[in-house]
């Protein structure tokens, strides 16, 4: 399993420059993600209008996989419904769990394709999934009408 | 979490702060928190992290002139540095199989017998009771009173054969081998800027640990890549949160020696490390 399959030039890519960097300036919910078996955090702002995604940021501290992924994870869900990127979160994890027939489909995955690699090194899938759980959680308290919230992972839990 | 154990009983819990750099215990803050209040003093023999040779026979003289006791973790001082529980002048000394070259899930509690004698079992089971009634029970000798339960007998034989194993190479030559090494690596790894190597630098101070963090690349990436090179190193907090958090840091990345380690790995390491820091420029 070669280095280039896991750190391909678009997670670098994320990884250096994210698209929806900081705070959520008017977020309706902001969840913050945090592992402490590697440090990896991400705090998620969300703002809906009705049940699509106007607006979404993270800022997070962590590995290269963890903070790609969740620049990655915003390019897909801005300006779709929760419905639709609730579908590109299944579809990630289908993908890291090295679930699914053929090619990974790029129209939902979009540069999530790249994270194909990590299928093979199961210590990092959490890592690539930390920035979807936090979407899930975040879609789920706005539409809910709820507030904001903080989840700590423990050795057995995501995935 | 020993911090954790200790509030469930009403008792409270202080650190010992670090000095200067953070990397050494700071005696004098040590001096001032002792008092007949202290009732055990608990002290790493040689960090895990940053590889730092604490002085246990002095903490535990000064410890014993209040009337507490010292328990040591030895996890790392006995497979590295080699220790003689009289002289390292503690009441309890505990240490691992998984780091003596011997199987998981086994370990050692050396205590003075006196001591161990007058506790009562926190654990109940097989081969530590003496007579048992319905209605109450009493409590074998010791160390079988603390044996509670069917043993780990392989783990027990495994980690016999460890000791022995080690004994035979001598454990002045295992320390002379793992000094060498890390002045060695420290010397390398110095050649590589945007390393930050953690512990005191100094091979008469430090154990054969070195963990660093990497300007702009997270552990579990440098760990990663050296991987791909066929090097072992351990990313994370490595069991030592609130060091870590001292730094102002989340995880860190380690190198340690062991009796097989060889210079030709420390120079595969360098390389390797240069390669991560430019994957990741």
């Amino acid at each position: 399993m070669a280095l280039e399959d896991l750190y391909q030039e678009i997670i670098l890519d994320h990884y250096r420059k994210p698209r929806h960097p900081g705070r959520l300036a008017g977020a309706d919910v902001e969840v913050r993600h945090y592992n402490p078996v590697c440090g990896d955090q991400l705090t998620v702002g969300v703002k809906l209008d009705g049940d699509k995604i106007a607006g979404i940021a993270v800022e997070g501290v962590g590995c290269s996989i963890s903070q790609a992924a969740a620049s990655v994870m915003t390019e897909q869900v801005i300006g779709h419904t929760v419905p639709v990127a609730l579908e590109a979160s299944e579809a990630f994890r289908r993908l890291m769990h090295g679930e699914g027939e053929g090619e990974p489909d790029e129209e939902v995955l979009g540069d999530g394709v790249a994270f194909a690699g990590v299928a093979k090194y199961p210590v990092r899938i959490k890592c690539a999934l930390l920035g979807w759980m936090a979407l899930k959680d975040a879609a789920a308290r706005a539409l809910a009408g709820q507030g904001g919230g903080e989840t700590v992972y423990d050795e057995d839990e995501g995935s | 979490m020993p911090n954790l154990a200790i509030e469930l009983h009403d008792s409270r819990v202080t650190g010992i702060r670090t000095e200067g750099s953070d990397v050494v215990l700071d005696l004098d803050a040590y001096d001032r928190l002792l008092s007949e209040r202290t009732k055990l003093v608990a002290v790493s023999a040689m960090s895990n992290v940053l590889g730092t040779i604490n002085p246990v026979p002095l903490i535990a003289e000064r410890a014993h002139a209040v009337g507490a006791l010292v328990l040591a973790d030895a996890a790392q001082a006995v497979p590295h540095l080699g220790v003689t529980f009289d002289e390292l002048g503690a009441d309890f000394m505990g240490f691992t199989g998984h780091k003596l070259l011997g199987p998981m899930g086994i370990g050692v509690l050396v205590a003075r017998p006196e001591l161990l004698d007058s506790m009562e079992p926190f654990q109940t089971g097989g081969e530590m009771i003496r007579q048992v009634t319905i209605e109450r029970a009493t409590w074998n000798d010791i160390p079988w009173r603390f044996e509670a339960g069917t043993p780990n007998v392989g783990g027990a034989v495994g980690l016999a054969a460890a000791v022995d194993y080690l004994d035979a190479i001598g454990m002045d030559q295992v320390r002379a081998h793992e000094s060498a090494l890390t002045a060695y690596a420290l010397e390398r790894l110095a050649e590589l800027d945007g390393l930050r190597l953690l512990g005191p630098g100094d091979v008469e101070q430090q154990g054969g640990v070195v963990s660093f963090t990497m300007a702009g690349v997270h552990p579990h990436d440098v760990a990663q890549v050296l991987d791909a090179e066929g090097i072992a190193v351990r990313a994370g907090d490595h069991c030592a949160m609130p060091l870590h958090t001292r730094f102002g840091l989340a995880a860190s990345t380690r190198v340690s020696f062991s009796v097989y380690s060889t210079t030709d790995e420390v120079d595969a390491l360098v390389t390797a490390l240069d390669k991560t820091q430019r994957l990741f420029a």
